[in-house]
């Protein structure tokens, strides 16, 4: 176990690698001038030279290179800017925002989704299961954002009960982590853009509990738990759902990859001050360090998911042996 | 559910695997379409998807003879004045745009723009990651471990991201979306289909072909890819909506073809103008759209799927 999670970490590493020098050179090799995209090429040409000496533009590309990935290694990602502050500053600030989200939307759609997956299953071939499929997909088909406009219009301005945007009330300002997010008024806030994302991913945990239950409930234990005379929904939760529940979190790790690009969106949506609403932001300022260090920590962020998730599955199932 | 049938163990060729010589390709696509046809007779939703579908085909097609007025085109009341923000009418199905623009043109229009871009990028995503796939499983060793390294490098890059980065890099246009759905997509199908080649390469019918002298290009052209012929068509069925709502959210979020109307365009403008919170009509509209086209195609996909894994037939 040890050695697969060694293994596996040095992997990642050298995967991460990887995905920085692909960024590195998509944004220093395209087409034209690649420095266009970093300095305004419409300023003064001789501000325009001091600037890319200030951010050493105008070194070869292979020692800008070297550069980049020595202070990569460092953790420093050069500083934004617009902000004018280290990359890593800025990111440390998002990343709580961002995490919180999305923990929250997987824990709305796993819990909906078992629950619901193993509902469908006892209810085989039912109204009640073909609605069920249908819903899900309905909300598997439904863009994220649009979802997230909806939601906005209708419980937002409409009726009312939540906020429409933001972390916090406008105006509030608050510098520690615990006076940020440890309050109702964030819990608030985060309600809505939770559901929205949640409701997205509902259907792949929806699903695949509901063919994983379906499998199981072909088992000798459970028939032995009818001749027992055990509650219909005692045998549905306690005996039944408890062994589906693998496969749907080995799916878990394959769909959260999506789940991170995907909230991208519901940030914008929202104006919720996280990495992907970050990305957007400075892909659109031309702010091209803080772009590249948010996508480099997107991509850690996605590989250290995928890992977690393959060592839960391991200590989950004892059958699993690593080498 | 990628995840599911990445699970599912040899489906589509119970039957022949059964034969010892592969069966003609002909009779075999001829059996698929069967199957498939059968499969629509017997389903409700499939049979609906397919119509749906075949409506916004025809949309799609005609979208210029079918719209009433031109995306852009202004229109102005008696007095002179811009129809700003007017709730649906007779005149305007779907009203109009706060610069008094026809939303129901546009929807029409971006039918043409979601149909061209999901089909192009299944396209080319289908075909490059079926070719992977086949050569990784069929060859093994180490073409196959290069190979799949470098599918898992590509499940490392965050989508979205890696989409709006390529886009503001080289300039917004829809051949660079669908070369960012491209670029990242392949690796699922690669995946699905080399664990399916794994299978049907240890059958007999393929040893038996390479004992009777058949080269490596023939084995794979003639005796595996029609045995994974089916779940290359459902996978794509699938990508077609992936870059369907790839496409949407990228000009969601501004990187779009700005010349271009498509339903993510719509929505964008509709959000940057900030009246998406009164002009319901507005919003409604594009996002509906979505839902269906991608609906009818997830529903079509059923029948396919039933094609592809024979357990699901008696469901």
């Amino acid at each position: 176990m040890a050695v697969f999670v060694a293994k596996r970490l040095a992997t990642m590493i050298l995967m991460l690698l990887l995905v920085a020098t692909m960024i590195f050179l998509m944004f220093r090799t395209m087409p034209g001038d690649p420095t266009a995209s970093m300095v305004d090429p419409s300023i003064p040409r001789e501000a325009r030279q001091a600037l890319l000496e200030r951010y050493g533009l105008h070194e070869s590309l292979w020692t800008q290179y070297r550069i980049f990935m020595a202070d990569l290694v460092r953790l420093d990602f050069g500083s934004s800017y617009f902000y004018n502050r280290p990359v890593l500053e800025v990111i440390g600030e998002r990343l709580p925002a961002t995490l919180i989200l999305m923990f929250a939307a997987m824990l709305f759609a796993y819990a909906l989704g078992v629950l619901g997956g193993a509902w469908m299953a006892w209810n085989r071939g039912t109204w009640r299961e073909a609605a069920g499929i249908t819903f899900s997909l309905i909300f598997r088909s439904a863009p994220t954002f649009w979802v997230g406009l909806m939601a906005v219009m209708l419980f937002a301005v409409t009726l009312g009960w939540f906020p429409a945007q933001g972390m916090r009330t406008t105006g509030y300002t608050g510098d520690t982590f615990r006076e940020v997010f440890v309050s109702l008024d964030f819990l608030r806030h985060l309600i809505l853009p939770a559901a929205v994302a949640g409701l997205y991913f509902l259907a792949t945990p929806l699903l695949i509990m509901r063919n994983s239950m379906l499998e199981v409930m072909s088992e000798d234990y459970i028939e032995m738990a009818r001749a027992k005379g055990l509650r219909e929904i005692r045998i549905l939760y306690k005996h039944a759902a408890r062994n589906a529940l693998l496969p749907v979190v080995t799916a878990g790790a394959l769909f959260i990859g999506a789940a991170i690009g995907g909230q991208v969106l519901i940030e914008v949506v929202f104006s919720w001050p996280g990495l992907g609403r970050e990305i957007v932001q400075a892909v659109t300022r031309s702010d091209y360090p803080l772009a590249q260090g948010i996508f480099i920590i997107i991509s850690a962020l996605v590989m250290s998911m995928n890992l977690a998730a393959d060592i839960v599955y391991g200590l989950l199932d004892p059958r699993i042996t690593y080498h | 559910m990628q995840a599911a049938q990445e699970q599912a163990p040899s489906p589509a060729s119970a039957s022949a695997s059964a034969s010892a010589s592969p069966p003609p390709r002909a009779h075999h696509s001829q059996s698929l379409a069967a199957l498939f046809s059968a499969n629509l007779r017997q389903d409700r939703l499939a049979l609906t998807g397919v119509v749906l579908l075949t409506f916004f085909l025809v949309v799609g097609i005609f979208a210029e003879s079918l719209a009433p007025h031109g995306p852009r085109e202004r229109h102005y009341d008696d007095a002179g004045r811009i129809r700003r923000l007017e709730p649906p009418s007779l005149a305007h199905p779907f009203g109009t745009t706060d610069v008094g623009r026809d939303i129901f043109s546009q929807v029409i229009l971006g039918t043409r723009t979601a149909l061209i871009v999901g089909f192009l990028a299944a396209l080319l995503v289908t075909l490059v990651g079926a070719v992977v796939g086949i050569v990784a499983g069929y060859y093994g060793g180490w073409p196959d471990a290069v190979l799949m390294r470098i599918v898992d490098f590509f499940y490392a890059i965050p989508f979205i991201p890696f989409a709006i980065v390529l886009a503001a890099i080289l300039q917004p246009s829809i051949w660079n979306i669908i070369l960012a759905v491209s670029l990242l997509t392949w690796r699922t199908v690669a995946r699905i289909v080399r664990s399916q080649v794994l299978s049907i390469a240890q059958r007999p019918y393929i040893k038996a072909a390479r004992v009777a002298g058949a080269g490596h290009t023939r084995i794979m052209t003639r005796y595996i890819l029609p045995n994974v012929l089916p779940l290359v068509l459902l996978e794509m069925a699938f990508m077609v909506n992936w870059a369907i709502m790839a496409e949407a959210s990228i000009a969601f979020l501004g990187f779009g073809d700005p010349r271009l109307t498509s339903w993510g365009q719509i929505l964008h403008l509709n959000f940057v103008s900030g009246y998406w919170r009164i002009a319901w009509w507005w919003t409604v509209p594009p996002g509906l759209a979505i839902i269906l086209l991608l609906l009818s195609i997830f529903f079509v996909a059923r029948a396919l799927e039933a094609v592809v894994d024979p357990r699901l037939r008696n469901r």
